[in-house]
């Protein structure tokens, strides 16, 4: 690991000015991805400015009965607050199905949102990677991708999104607060994070020095339900093969509205709009939530060895939205 | 203990107002001299000074800034009980618990700590006789094998019950059931102890007497 100087920030904008002033710098919070990066060699910044002594770790309610979380809240603490679990179950069930009850007292919001692909070619500074090495190259293709992306992938690159948070975040339409050097913006998390395109070392729209201050709930709309459901190797502390967020709202055996988003089948959490556009005025029915998802799998393009992501996905959505359109009526 | 110029700054030490480098928290290199005789601290650009409190002793030690807090317990403080196992956050044994909560000594640096109250596995039993409940329930119900990532489950143990009894769910905790609801302690049944310590592995596979001694404690 390369010699870094160490700053804590005591107040927000002169992070983001340090941070942007200096391009070998990095914002530092709970650590337990990007320590681990530097001891890897992904990283290697010459400054760390820690926030996580700033102001940013409240979770307030919004006056619209929306949430605002801090960037600095644990990911324990969100998802053991009583409000949250009450109003975005989908929320505090996927941080819950992230990561270990000691990386969860470390991990952040923000951190959360900004953790980067567990791609096994991107963490192995051996092999060829176009995310970590622009124009080095992919060893996934053509390599070991079981746990590659089947949706919006590119040439380029295969690789998933790991984060559990952001999958139901997108699903609730959430709101990432930035600030900047010229105050903050607001970037709706299904446009936070990229597809890869030909830039695969950018994972998120953020400039260089942004740092985020917050994350914004919308309020949840009366009557819906929201759960989220993870398929993984094994049944605890394990990235997602795929995993389904969803938000239901139904009138009686037909679907009102539907927010739906997948992950570990993309290099972003894929907010699945078409199956959601299938959904809305159907028949609240197996036939019909099958028929969603393959709306919405249709366009996949399978690897050797990930074909089995689609049809995990199709009958992980319909097992979640049955298991929601039931509570409901209930 | 090497006192230069009224402080021992480089070298570990229990704080105290005698020395200067603990009244005033100094970064920068120090004189070649002083490194020359302290094994295992080098100086460097990036030394930083910090105060840690570990197991009830108050400690002021200068680090380079990249040491782990594993690093730092284990090579400059001599507190070897967290173990080095994976090295990345992947297998529980490092784990000590911060201002109370259990966390990788592993995945942060030492240097982010300053002033952090640290509990390891060896700072939980009160004086030589008395042991911590989940320490004598890992002895009474044979909770281990090799023992080496026995000092991570036990701090593991220790954080991830008093989370239970703050009402904190895990994702096996049956929704609108009211356990750990509005902070009503969740209800340990086994299947809630393997999924809150899934974070701890025992290459032993000693998890079935593990999961005994964790609800034993946990049942009281």
């Amino acid at each position: 690991m390369i010699p870094f100087d160490y700053s804590r920030a005591t107040d927000a904008r002169t992070a983001v000015a340090t941070v942007m002033a200096r391009p070998d710098a990095a914002f530092l919070a709970g650590g337990t991805n990007l320590v681990d990066h530097m001891k890897l060699g992904l990283a290697s910044p010459e400054l760390l400015v820690d926030v996580t002594r700033l102001p940013l770790d409240r979770i307030e309610e919004l006056p619209d009965g929306g949430m605002r979380i801090g960037a600095t809240v644990r990911n324990s603490d969100l998802a053991a607050h009583p409000l949250l679990r009450r109003r975005y179950p989908v929320l505090s069930q996927a941080l819950l199905a992230g990561a270990s009850g000691q990386l969860r007292n470390a991990a952040t919001t923000a951190g959360n949102l900004l953790q980067r692909t567990r791609c096994g070619y991107f963490q192995d500074v051996t092999t060829p990677c176009n995310k970590r090495e622009p124009g080095s190259g992919c060893a996934a293709v053509g390599g070991w991708n079981r746990h590659h992306a089947v949706l919006g992938a590119s040439e380029h690159c295969l690789a998933v999104h790991p984060s559990d948070m952001a999958v139901a975040m997108s699903a609730l339409d959430a709101v990432v607060i930035a600030m900047g050097a010229e105050g903050e913006r607001r970037i709706p998390v299904r446009e936070f994070h990229r597809l890869p395109g030909d830039t695969p070392e950018r994972d998120t729209v953020l400039e260089h020095g942004e740092l985020i201050t917050a994350v914004e709930l919308p309020p949840s709309p009366p009557g819906a339900r929201s759960a989220y459901r993870k398929v993984r190797d094994r049944a605890s502390f394990a990235f997602a093969l795929i995993s389904v967020a969803a938000v239901l709202e139904t009138d009686g055996d037909r679907v009102r509205d539907a927010r739906i988003a997948f992950g570990g089948v993309a290099h972003k959490p894929w907010r699945a709009t078409r199956a959601e556009e299938a959904l809305r005025g159907a028949a609240a029915t197996e036939d019909a939530f099958r028929q969603a998802a393959d709306a919405e799998l249709g366009a996949a393009q399978l690897l050797p060895d990930n074909a089995f992501k689609v049809p995990m996905t199709r009958n992980t959505l319909a097992a979640v939205l049955r298991e929601l359109a039931t509570e409901e009526r209930r | 203990m090497i006192v230069l110029d009224g402080s021992h700054s480089g070298v570990p030490h229990r704080r105290s107002p005698a020395c200067r480098s603990c009244r005033e928290p100094a970064r920068g290199r120090l004189p070649a001299k002083v490194w020359l005789l302290q094994p295992g601290w080098y100086p460097s650009e990036v030394d930083s000074h910090l105060t840690l409190r570990v197991d009830g002793e108050e400690w002021s030690l200068t680090v380079d800034t990249r040491t782990t807090l594993l690093d730092a317990l284990r090579d400059r403080l001599s507190i070897t009980s967290p173990k080095k196992g994976c090295d990345h956050g992947q297998c529980g044994s490092c784990t000590v618990l911060i201002d109370g909560r259990r966390r990788l000594s592993c995945l942060t640096f030492a240097v982010a700590h300053d002033e952090a109250e640290i509990t390891t596995a060896e700072g939980l039993a009160t004086g030589e006789s008395e042991l911590h409940p989940v320490q004598q329930a890992f002895l009474d119900h044979d909770g281990f094998q090799c023992g080496y990532c026995t000092p991570g489950q036990i701090c593991s143990a220790v954080g991830m019950l008093a989370e239970a009894e703050a009402g904190h769910p895990s994702v096996v905790t049956p929704t609108g059931n009211g356990s750990g609801e509005s902070g009503r302690p969740a209800v340990l049944d086994d299947d809630e102890i393997r999924e809150r310590m899934s974070g701890n592995l025992c290459r032993c596979g000693a998890y079935v007497n593990i999961v005994t001694a964790i609800r034993a404690v946990a049942r009281r």
